[in-house]
């Protein structure tokens, strides 16, 4: 159920990429795409009823209490997953951003279908 | 525009109380960045993060004091250089892996050197060494696109050209 | 000698973020740059060179397999790393003497190494996720590189294909998520293995039309590929030989590839799929190039349906060992190799033909200023070498015996009679007859004619513009060798095909090292 919801954020920043004229709001539609896949990739791991997965000193103590932990902590490989996807994504908002401004400077304009100088 | 006529030393910005109160805040949340990015292998956060969290110390200074001072501060080519110097590092912890425990990225020091005790700070090998170098590169990468991006005037006229770009 | 497999990704990277350094350092600074970076360039191809028909599996960091990530070289994966290694080295010493008309060279060298960097790291990698992350590496690279010039044209063409590449790989990213969820593991032959004894659910075909989607984007197949003609001809010309030449075959075709045969394992439908967007790529690209009057967009659109051509030799392959099923006959298997073979020999070849020609355009376009067909004229005369590895280029496109584009050609429709798709066989002849009229329509236009008076200056390139250049004209000639001569073919050629038509034996392979 909630799946259907990350993927329903999903379609809503696609729609947005897709249908809007202002360069700043086809940004801001990619990025809405990325925090639901970013989203999607976190709900996987999770287990219900976990916990955190950092290790502290009583999980050390003892053998028992480990077996415990690995039993109960949440899945942490999508998290560092999600990590290197959030700076990928974070790098690219800057790359495109800059481009906007850019443009904006030599067309005058923010709206994309007056900036068709290449045609055919 | 009469506010920033008001300052006291000319400088462009905003109002003296919030000038004085985000220096002091400044240099706290640098250190709570540095303390994010030593302790990376504990808690939550590591280099990526810590890294945030410094050039967003910077961001604070360039807001509050505006910009031509933040570049007495730490200007354009130093942070440039910074910013390859941190990453020149990462490859640099990966190839003593390769060249002293056998394959890149081998965690070299844990396994022959240093291990430490678990949960210490010192422990888990090179971790924290590449959260340094990570750190050092995010927070000169973060702080030179926020830079750039802000040499941007708020009133230009567009076609004109804008001083200081290439 | 058996270098170690981090070495293809870790040299161009650990010299890219060196080279900013130089940027504030003066005319001697640049040319200290630009020597490093060549130097690169040519060591890599060295070590390409040398690590042929090797099949090796590095674990990074010593993990074991299904914990780290892993590295791998087989066949197909070096063919393609001497694929970039050749155009990466003529465009780099392309590019010495060419950016000087741009300011921030050391910049656009350590994006073009960046480039590099990523384009090895998708090729080499054994993880799904780390071909995500190096894809992503190369694509943005790319987006930076194709508006280097900050003017009108390229801000617009960036733009649009920074949109149309982010969207792409988001798509990417969406289906790694899916099958992360659905198999448990991110290795990829951990993911086959999962796949082969659970079979594929609705999650995982969703995964794989969105890996189609995602990768067809970046490869610019047919209703995909909006971006190209706009972002090819704005971007420098060094740059435009690299993305048609290898980045749109390295992140496109071999992604889509090695995920459709090795990880999911290639069905009827899928088959079908390749096979359609193939011939609707090739028809499309040949109708829509002829019409063109600018120089560079009648070559984007011309790649657009040569890789039509790799798209349907490799689906034919596939649909062919798909349709046999488990009880395949040695005819049929011979068939699926031929149409492989044709696919990947066709990829090679155009990565070396295409890449000349757009450096060629570099070239009149620094001599004469004006990518508009209409305005050129004559300059045979004026610009000797250049007209010569134009010509060459031209003609091995087009497929006139003997340059290599004829074999590769030769070989696809071979395959196609073979296997009794006689109107695909078809089709192919009548797109290589389009594909003839828009090569005369330039070398008309372009250098035979008169010659205008605004022409009159115009002088031929530099040395190492014409180094890189006769390079790749000597490699258009004698690349027809590599399928005639049966101890090559053995070596560098059969290996890449044997890795597709094995299929999801690659995960046994690997499992078992």
């Amino acid at each position: 159920m909630l799946y259907a919801l990350c993927f329903l954020l999903f379609m809503i920043g696609l729609y947005c990429a897709v249908v809007k004229k202002n360069m700043v709001k086809i940004v801001i539609g990619i990025m809405v795409m990325e925090y639901a896949v970013n989203l999607f990739l976190i709900m996987l791991g999770y287990r219900a009823g976990g916990e955190a997965p950092i290790i502290d000193k009583g999980h050390l103590e003892s053998a028992n209490e480990f077996a415990k932990f690995v039993s109960s902590s949440v899945d942490p490989l999508p998290q560092a997953l999600v990590l290197t996807a959030i700076v990928i994504s974070l790098g690219s908002l800057a790359l495109m951003i800059s481009i906007c401004i850019r443009t904006y400077e030599k067309y005058g304009t923010f709206d994309i279908t007056e900036i068709r100088r290449l045609k055919g | 525009m009469a506010e920033k006529e008001k300052n006291s030393n000319g400088v462009k910005g905003m109002t003296v109380i919030v000038k004085t109160i985000s220096s002091w805040v400044k240099v706290l949340i640098f250190l709570f960045g540095i303390y994010i990015i030593l302790f990376g292998h504990l808690t939550p956060g590591g280099g990526f993060a810590g890294g945030v969290i410094v050039a967003g110390s910077y961001v604070l200074l360039m807001l509050a004091f505006g910009r031509e001072f933040v570049e007495e501060n730490l200007s354009l080519p130093v942070a440039s250089r910074l910013d390859c110097l941190g990453a020149f590092l990462f490859a640099l912890i990966a190839i003593l892996g390769l060249a002293l425990g056998g394959s890149f990225f081998v965690n070299f020091l844990y396994q022959k050197y240093l291990p430490g005790e678990a949960l210490n700070l010192i422990s888990a090998g090179t971790i924290p060494l590449s959260n340094i170098a990570i750190g050092l590169k995010v927070a000169a990468s973060l702080f030179l696109v926020i830079f750039t991006l802000s040499i941007c005037c708020k009133d230009f006229k567009p076609g004109t050209p804008v001083n200081g770009k290439e | 000698m058996s270098i170690p497999l981090p070495v293809f990704i870790a040299v161009p990277l650990v010299t890219a973020f060196l080279l900013p350094v130089f940027s504030g350092l003066g005319r001697k600074g640049k040319a200290v740059a630009t020597v490093l970076a060549n130097l690169v360039t040519v060591s890599l191809l060295v070590m390409a060179v040398a690590s042929i028909g090797q099949f090796r599996v590095y674990e990074v960091g010593k993990w074991p397999i299904p914990l780290g990530i892993n590295l791998v070289l087989d066949g197909l994966s070096s063919l393609l790393l001497l694929a970039i290694s050749v155009v990466s080295a003529a465009a780099m010493l392309f590019s010495a003497r060419y950016m000087e008309q741009y300011t921030a060279k050391a910049k656009f060298l350590c994006l073009f190494l960046l480039m590099v960097a990523g384009m090895n790291g998708v090729v080499l990698s054994g993880d799904i996720f780390n071909l995500f992350v190096f894809l992503e590496i190369a694509s943005l690279a790319s987006y930076a590189l194709v508006g280097f010039g900050c003017e009108h044209e390229e801000l617009e063409a960036s733009f649009k294909y920074m949109v149309l590449g982010s969207i792409g790989s988001i798509f990417i990213l969406f289906a790694v998520a899916l099958v992360y969820g659905n198999t448990g593991s991110l290795n990829m032959a951990y993911i086959s293995k999962a796949i082969q004894s659970s079979g594929l659910n609705a999650g995982l075909s969703f995964a794989m039309a969105l890996f189609v989607v995602g990768f067809g984007l970046k490869a610019a197949l047919v209703p995909f590929h909006a971006w190209l003609p706009d972002a090819h001809p704005s971007a420098p010309a060094p740059i435009s030989a690299m993305l048609s030449g290898i980045l749109i075959k390295t992140l496109g075709i071999y992604a889509l590839a090695r995920v459709v045969f090795n990880v999911f394992g290639v069905s009827v439908s899928m088959g079908w799929l390749l096979v359609a967007l193939g011939l609707l790529s090739m028809v499309a690209g040949a109708f829509l190039a002829i019409g063109q009057g600018d120089f560079k967009r009648l070559l984007a659109y011309s790649s657009i349906s040569q890789i039509g051509y790799v798209v349907l030799g490799i689906g034919l392959g596939g649909l062919i060992i798909a349709r046999a099923g488990n009880s395949i006959t040695a005819k049929e298997l011979a068939w699926a190799s031929l149409a492989i073979l044709g696919g990947l020999f066709h990829l090679v070849n155009h990565a070396v033909y295409k890449s000349l020609l757009f450096l060629t355009s570099g070239s009149v376009q620094m001599s004469t200023g004006t990518r508009q067909l209409k305005q050129m004229g004559g300059l045979a005369e004026k610009l000797p070498f250049t007209r010569a590895t134009c010509t060459v280029a031209s003609a091995s496109i087009v497929g006139i015996p003997p340059f290599s584009g004829f074999w590769s050609k030769l070989i696809l429709v071979i395959a196609a009679i073979q296997a009794h798709f006689y109107w695909v066989a078809a089709i192919i002849v009548f797109v290589s007859l389009c594909t003839l009229i828009m090569y005369l329509k330039v070398q008309r236009y372009v250098f035979l004619g008169e010659l205008p008076e605004n022409l009159q200056q115009s002088k031929e390139a530099k040395n190492s513009m014409l180094v890189a250049m006769i390079f790749l004209a000597c490699l258009c000639v004698l690349m027809g060798l590599l399928v005639l001569v049966p101890s090559l073919r053995s070596h560098i050629l059969n290996p890449a095909v044997k890795v597709l038509t094995d299929g999801l034996e690659y995960s046994t392979k690997i499992i078992n090292m």
